[in-house]
């Protein structure tokens, strides 16, 4: 488990004292996948790379396992390191050493034997698909390649953590979600505790179990992905949401539209129940699609549709009513004329 | 200006001896601007600010006397190092001599090429090998030289030449080699032949080894 507490980083800039992280807590449990969330300048990076120190924090802690890393130094600090996995946007690959010489190296940072060295490297190797790569330099290997030799890196000395910072930003979308699979498999099978930080959505939508949005170095919004996906709070929430599930309908549809438009979304097993069409048989009211998606969130559906509802003012009324009742959340957006 | 061979054949000696004392004296002052040099850059790039053995007062101290040697003019260094240099070898002139003084000027001239070398290194990969959780030796020995093997190795060549050249002025303790021959016998003597040939064998040295530091730089870069 991870303890964040109360932690704040500040930086010397030329307009003096700015902060770069304030006053964040946070628990990470065991096993969890935990995305933070945020523009660039948000502090997410300076966060994350206050948890193995590579920064250190101006005030406050940070426990992993029950350990106080802020109080550690020199040899101490490094032996908690080799616990803490660390991958980057730009890989950091040793470029004068090869695929397997790079991942021995931190097999080496841990003191281990020679003799098991070589069998480790193949099976990290294997594990991360690159049996074929073992002799390559990391020149020759792709941006996914690089990022997967990165990964058994990290993961050489048998992890309890593994810190992912901006581990997919630099890759295109199918090998992004080759590493996110990846990524997903490792916190699996092995039970690493994965943090990760990203301005991307799609990759919070894809594995992580829980996340946090962060804004001028505060997290502004904590919680389950799923709920965050279907009840932002904040506004900037609002706003990276709306960055995946995004409901532009072109002004020209809307001037022709005459009926009510209602935002209506389905959470979790209401979204397959076909409330709509049953909504549409029970009430004298016409549904007219205009914008719709059923996004699936750690495999649970989240619909949203945005739709015009033609009739009777009091039927659309009891209509919406209804849709509330079988679980659906609806929003009014315009009133028919 | 005519080149009289007969005279170059009658002076073979005395330019073997002077290429030979040159490459005496750059040998010796090389090995010793490597073996010192290197570390103290090693130790000037790590001990600066961000880095994993950041230390202001090692780096303001080293990075004093490596300016202040580098600021003094090479004639004055020699004649400066006298003293030091009887202490060492034992007399004042000739080769041994003027290597002396020479490896005292290479020296941090290296050691400011090596700290050049080291921080055109992705500042990201010894980040990841510091959260690998390395040590600083293995920082060192696996991240830091060959990351920087082959720009170290352009240095290398640019302290050689740099050597050709300052060797030159070692005419001054009676040094010798080749461009103290260009200097006695061209500029004193008014002897168009051997002020030619010298600065042929010059430029030629030169360029081979240029070639070769090129040559070798980009051997050894796996990028």
């Amino acid at each position: 488990m991870i303890r964040i507490n109360d932690l704040s980083k500040e930086y010397k800039t030329k307009n003096g004292l700015v902060m770069g992280v304030d006053r964040v807590n946070l628990t990470i449990s065991e096993g969890e996948v935990f995305g933070i969330v945020g523009y660039s300048g948000a502090g997410k990076s300076s966060l994350l790379r206050c948890i193995n120190l590579l920064e250190r924090p101006t005030s406050g802690q940070i426990e992993v396992n029950g350990l106080d890393l802020t109080k550690l130094k020199g040899e101490e600090l490094r032996k908690a390191r080799l616990k803490i996995g660390m991958i980057f946007q730009h890989f950091h690959l040793i470029s004068q050493k090869t695929v397997a010489e790079n991942i021995a190296f931190a097999l080496r940072a841990a003191s281990t034997p020679r003799e098991k060295m070589t069998s480790r490297v193949v099976e990290l190797l294997e594990m991360v698909g690159l049996t074929d790569k073992k002799d390559v330099f990391p020149a020759q290997l792709s941006g996914g390649q690089k990022q997967r030799v990165g990964i058994a890196r990290a993961l050489a000395n048998n992890p309890s953590l593994l810190l992912c910072d901006e581990a997919t930003s630099a890759l295109d979308p199918n090998t992004t979600l080759s590493i996110l699979r990846l990524l997903k498999k490792i916190n699996r099978e092995l039970n690493i505790t994965i943090v990760l930080i990203t301005h991307e959505m799609n990759v919070v939508k894809e594995i992580c179990d829980r996340m946090a949005v962060m804004q001028d170095g505060r997290v502004v919004e904590e919680g389950s992905v799923y709920e965050i996906f279907s009840n932002p709070k904040a506004e900037l929430t609002k706003e990276f949401i709306s960055s995946v599930l995004s409901f532009e309908v072109p002004q020209t549809i809307l001037d022709k539209v005459t009926g009510s438009i209602v935002k209506v979304m389905f959470k979790g097993d209401v979204a397959g129940e076909g409330v709509i069409s049953d909504m549409v048989q029970h009430f004298e009211v016409r549904g007219n699609f205009l914008h719709g998606s059923i996004e699936y969130i750690q495999e649970v559906p989240l619909g949203l549709f945005l739709m015009e509802i033609q009739g009777h003012p009091d039927n659309i009324k009891r209509a919406i009513t209804y849709m509330e009742g079988r679980g659906a959340q609806v929003e009014v957006i315009q009133n028919g004329h | 200006m005519g080149i009289d061979i007969q005279h170059v054949i009658e002076l073979r000696p005395d330019i073997l001896k002077a290429f030979g004392e040159t490459m005496y004296m750059i040998g010796i002052s090389l090995t010793v601007a490597i073996v010192i040099g290197l570390p103290l850059g090693i130790v000037l790039f790590i001990t600066d600010r961000g880095l994993f053995l950041e230390n202001r007062i090692i780096k303001g101290i080293l990075g004093f006397i490596v300016n202040m040697v580098r600021s003094i003019p090479f004639i004055i260094l020699l004649v400066a190092l006298i003293p030091l240099t009887k202490l060492l070898v034992d007399s004042t002139i000739g080769p041994a001599a003027a290597s002396v003084s020479l490896s005292v000027a290479a020296t941090p001239f290296f050691a400011r090429i090596v700290e050049t070398s080291l921080r055109e290194i992705d500042k990201g990969v010894i980040e990841a090998a510091v959260a690998v959780g390395a040590t600083p030796w293995m920082i060192i020995k696996d991240v830091l030289l060959p990351e920087s093997k082959s720009s170290i190795v352009q240095g290398v060549t640019m302290t050689i030449i740099s050597l050709v050249a300052y060797s030159a002025m070692a005419g001054v303790v009676g040094g010798g080699g080749i461009g103290d021959l260009a200097i006695r016998f061209g500029y004193y003597r008014y002897d168009n032949t051997i002020m030619v040939v010298t600065v042929v064998i010059l430029i030629v040295l030169v360029q081979i080894i240029q070639q070769l530091g090129d040559w070798t730089s980009k051997a050894l870069d796996k990028r």
